[in-house]
């Protein structure tokens, strides 16, 4: 994976801020953006990108992020439809390749996979592991009764 | 005719007021639960507290069958997502969205959802009210689709003493009706326009100021 390329992120809360600094160390040009400004406070001395203090829904604010160069940008406002705005206008007006959206709502989400929005849905993915470690666990509590 | 409208305020409100005064069936969405007793007690509509960007919300407020979707909160990301769920969830067959930041109507329609924006509307309004003395009146007919406008023609008009085919007009625009001397005239190609017509104008929103200059001069 090559790790020069131009992401922009929204949202620069837990979640926003981790994949910041992450993904600025690995080398790639960052960009976040967030409406409240101490926001950025969640970022690592070492972050070498860029701030912008916004909100993600005024196409102005967008365009001074320069979308128009990203290669990829991550909405992870903890806000889904802000989310699935900023990653329509995203995808379909500023032509941005790969685009990615938390949505909480899996409901929300089963209609934007049609739109060809990438979505990560934190409840289900939490759900299923759940799911998983309970289902596990029950398994080990029958083998021990074996 | 069944319409839905998420949001809230004295717009909602009168809104409602006018379309159940047609007979439509309303149902309102609002997330204050306040505002929704406050609503049910003096509309005949249904009102609904929730989410209106919630599908379980959507299909409580009956969206299967509704005919139309108005989104009308003060969030233009709620707007968005609430029209689109209404359309490729539910299968509205009409959905409109108020887009708050002027810049975002240009968006919604990038996007494929039909909206409107008030700042833009109120200050096109303003502007040719306040800018344009001669223009007496100003109609928004069909939905405002199309506005009828009654202007005067000075004789500093770029248009006075020219006959009607000679004057380069946008699509989709027509002078309707030539008053002169009290007397109304449905113009022809060939007759003149001179200072101190009144005209009536059928112009569409997108035109409506072009238009206005072409017989005004103004801002040129």
């Amino acid at each position: 994976m090559k790790n020069n390329r131009y992401i922009v992120i929204v949202g620069c809360g837990r979640l926003g801020s981790h994949l910041a600094n992450q993904l600025s160390r690995d080398g790639n040009s960052v960009v976040v953006i967030d409406s409240d400004e101490a926001t950025f406070n969640h970022l690592s001395p070492d972050f070498s990108g860029f701030r912008v203090n916004g909100d993600a829904t005024h196409m102005a604010v967008l365009k001074e992020a320069k979308l128009n160069k990203a290669d990829v940008l991550i909405a992870t406002t903890h806000e889904d439809n802000v989310n699935l705005m900023v990653a329509q206008v995203a995808r379909r007006i500023f032509h941005i390749p790969h685009v990615l959206a938390r949505v909480f709502d899996p409901r929300r989400e089963e209609v934007y996979a049609h739109l060809g929005i990438d979505t990560i849905c934190p409840t289900s993915v939490a759900a299923e592991m759940f799911l998983r470690a309970v289902a596990d666990r029950a398994a080990d509590k029958e083998r021990e009764q074996i | 005719m069944k319409v839905l409208i998420v949001g809230g305020g004295k717009t909602l409100y009168f809104l409602c007021r006018n379309f159940t005064a047609k007979g439509y069936e309303v149902v309102i969405i609002n997330r204050n639960k306040e505002e929704c007793v406050q609503l049910a007690r003096q509309l005949s509509a249904t009102v609904v507290l929730g989410d209106g960007s919630d599908a379980g919300i959507l299909k409580e407020a009956g969206a299967m069958g509704a005919d139309a979707m108005l989104a009308i909160t003060p969030n233009d990301q709620d707007n968005l997502v609430i029209c689109q769920l209404a359309s490729l969830k539910f299968g509205v067959p009409r959905t409109v969205a108020l887009a708050n930041d002027p810049d975002n109507a240009e968006v919604f329609d990038k996007l494929g959802v039909f909206s409107f924006s008030t700042t833009d509307i109120v200050s096109s309004l303003i502007e040719q009210r306040a800018s344009l003395e001669q223009i007496t009146n100003l109609l928004p007919v069909g939905e405002g689709r199309v506005n009828v406008t009654e202007i005067i023609l000075d004789a500093d008009s770029p248009v006075a003493g020219k006959a009607l085919k000679d004057i380069e007009l946008p699509d989709n625009a027509l002078v309707a009706v030539v008053i002169r001397h009290n007397q109304p005239i449905v113009p022809r190609g060939a007759n003149q326009l001179l200072a101190g017509d009144r005209l009536v104008l059928i112009t569409l929103p997108e035109n409506h100021g072009p238009v206005l200059k072409a017989f005004t001069g103004e801002g040129k």
